[in-house]
């Protein structure tokens, strides 16, 4: 995050007296200190998290299946299989792409337009964020995921609002965009995050620009898009990265159907995990979707010397 | 965080509003209010529709579908869906999640702040390189981490337990770790080095000096923590497999299940009412919870 860290300036004590020895009994004495108090997060870590990795990269090289003990070395057969003989694979990630490029725009450029309409001290703003922020709470839960169903059912609440009978979830062109609706509906975190930094801006910066005949637009455009780059680059990283594992609401709503449309790269790979109870390919497929995160972070953060302007009037 | 350096123009500028003049002037016609306040309808607009569709009779669920205000007030969904399904009520299915979610945050925050603590306060070898394997856990899709953890866990006869769900938790959570850290690092730092002077220990200053001063970000990271255990839905579905364990979510999907009953009201009914614990604590911490998110991107 780009806020400030506050810069607490170490007071070194002052060491008077101390001798040698103690100092170096005291830093033997911090590391023991250190260690014991990050303990939990280390056994969590090595037993959670890095040992899994390790088995999950092995397994993505067999064949496991829970239910068949007598698996074995495969080789890039997973790999290789997902690319070439696996169809419905192929149309997940186009599925997660179609959504990842299509909801996070889509929900970043709300997410900045409603920022810049709540800047402002007055006392009714506060009701308004909470109402535009009140969907992201819920958003992610099964609840919200169910009522979604109905709306865009046949009968639900849309086709009642529009007078249609438009079958929403059962159209392959239509059913991907209501869950991009309600992952854009949910623009409430970016949004809090882009008004923390717009309150970052100097007042200044606006009174120089108006003294100097810029316009509203101009304002926008020349001031506050450049000095919120760095947090748009944040928001960015962080909405690709959840983005490429949405899961719950697919799986409620759609549940990959129709044709696979909405068959997001979650979804599948649970099917394959855990129903089909190929656990080796889901290993590939989920090394295959590290990689993916990996490659679009990298990306952006190689993007960012181009379009990230990291103000230079603080020192 | 609060603690702006002084050094930097922002000081200034934090309680003044930083915008266009021309658009200041903008925000004060009623136009602005109309319109702001239109489109915050327009985004509360479904969550008001389920409350109120859950409030409607059996018949006006369809025929005044996009109604807010009930025609025959009742609460019959409520009385319906509580039933649950196959011998269960909601009753069992709302223990399990108060369980999970309460027992789940407790673990994490109270680990969290002990951590965040050791890599914020205390300078032990290797703590750099271990600090940036905490952050690059933040980007790790669990997919990579979930199937060999479910394989040990199924091996060791934990599944239908509450085991693999919590006991991941005993390290706390990477952004509540870096949250709780960055808050602690506001904190000066004459307080603790004066308590290590008169030879007290850094647990004592952990416990009597430190986490007084932390108890906001505490309660952030417990709202946070609560929320997505409250809302999670890929652990329990994989973990929980007897209805009797169900929490919530699971509950709410498998009795809304497609093809089986549709009692609509009663979906909607439990649908709302799972929101409930959520709305509360939002209108009761909306403050921690703003703050949280601004500081430190959670929820991304």
């Amino acid at each position: 995050m780009t806020e400030a860290v506050p810069t607490v300036v170490s007071q070194a004590v002052p060491a008077k007296g101390r001798g040698h020895k103690q100092k170096s009994k005291r830093r033997r004495n911090d590391n023991v200190m250190g260690y014991l108090f990050i303990s939990p997060w280390l056994i969590a870590f090595l037993a959670f998290t890095l040992i899994p990795i390790i088995a999950s990269f092995v397994l993505a090289f067999t064949n496991y299946d829970v239910l068949n003990p007598t698996w074995k070395w495969v080789g890039l057969q997973n790999f290789e299989r997902m690319f070439t003989a696996d169809p419905r694979y192929i149309k997940s990630v186009k599925a997660t792409f179609y959504y990842v490029f299509a909801a996070i725009p889509l929900r970043l450029a709300f997410a900045l337009a409603v920022a810049m309409l709540l800047n402002t001290p007055r006392r009714m703003v506060s009701s308004y964020r909470a109402a535009y922020y009140a969907p992201s709470i819920v958003g992610g839960s099964v609840a919200v995921a169910v009522m979604w169903r109905q709306i865009f059912g046949t009968d639900g609440l849309i086709n009642a609002i529009l007078g249609t009978n438009v079958a929403w979830l059962g159209n392959p062109n239509t059913a991907i965009w209501t869950l991009i609706i309600l992952a854009v509906w949910q623009f409430g975190s970016p949004m809090l995050i882009f008004l923390a930094g717009l309150k970052q801006i100097p007042r200044e910066f606006y009174e120089a620009a108006g003294i100097d005949g810029a316009n509203g637009w101009q304002q926008f455009w020349h001031i506050t898009l450049p000095l919120l780059t760095p947090i748009i680059f944040f928001n960015l990283v962080m909405q690709l990265i959840s983005g490429f594992m949405v899961f719950t609401q697919a799986f409620i709503i759609t549940g990959g159907a129709p044709l696979d449309t909405t068959l997001f790269y979650a979804l599948y790979l649970y099917q394959r995990a855990f129903v089909s109870l190929q656990m080796g390919y889901a290993s590939a497929m989920a090394w295959i979707l590290l990689a993916i995160v990996a490659i679009m972070t990298a990306l952006v953060f190689r993007s960012s010397s181009y379009w990230v302007f990291y103000g230079s009037q603080e020192e | 965080m609060e603690t702006v350096s002084p050094t930097t123009p922002d000081r200034v500028s934090v309680h003044a509003p930083a915008k266009p003049l021309s658009q200041r002037n903008w925000m004060r016609t009623p136009l602005y209010h109309v319109l702001v306040a239109g489109f915050g309808f327009v985004m509360l607009y479904p969550i008001l529709w389920l409350f109120a569709s859950s409030f409607k009779g059996r018949d006006e669920i369809w025929t005044n579908i996009s109604s807010l205000i009930p025609q025959n007030f009742t609460i019959e969904n409520y009385v319906n869906g509580w039933r649950g399904f196959g011998g269960l009520t909601f009753t069992t299915f709302y223990a399990n999640s108060f369980f999970y979610a309460g027992a789940a945050t407790l673990l994490t925050v109270l680990a969290s702040a002990v951590v965040a603590y050791g890599f914020a306060r205390i300078r032990f070898a290797g703590r750099n390189i271990l600090f940036a394997c905490m952050l690059a856990t933040l980007m790790l899709p669990v997919q990579v981490q979930i199937i060999p953890q479910y394989i040990v866990f199924s091996k060791l006869g934990w599944i239908n337990t509450f085991l693999p769900l919590l006991l991941p938790r005993i390290g706390g959570q990477a952004f509540f770790i870096f949250m709780i850290m960055q808050f602690i690092r506001g904190i000066p730092k004459d307080l603790d080095e004066a308590a290590e002077m008169d030879g007290c220990g850094k647990g004592n200053i952990f416990f009597r000096i430190i986490l007084p001063q932390i108890t906001p970000a505490l309660i952030t990271a417990a709202i946070f923590s609560f929320y997505w255990t409250w809302e999670d839905f890929l652990t329990p579905l994989i973990y929980l497999n007897e209805p009797k364990l169900y929490t919530v979510s699971l509950a709410l999907r498998a009795f809304s299940d497609p093809s089986g009953q549709t009692d609509w009201g009663a979906i909607f009914a439990m649908s709302s009412l799972s929101l409930v614990p959520v709305f509360v604590i939002f209108v009761a911490f909306q403050r921690y919870l703003v703050e949280g998110i601004s500081t430190t991107g959670l929820k991304g």
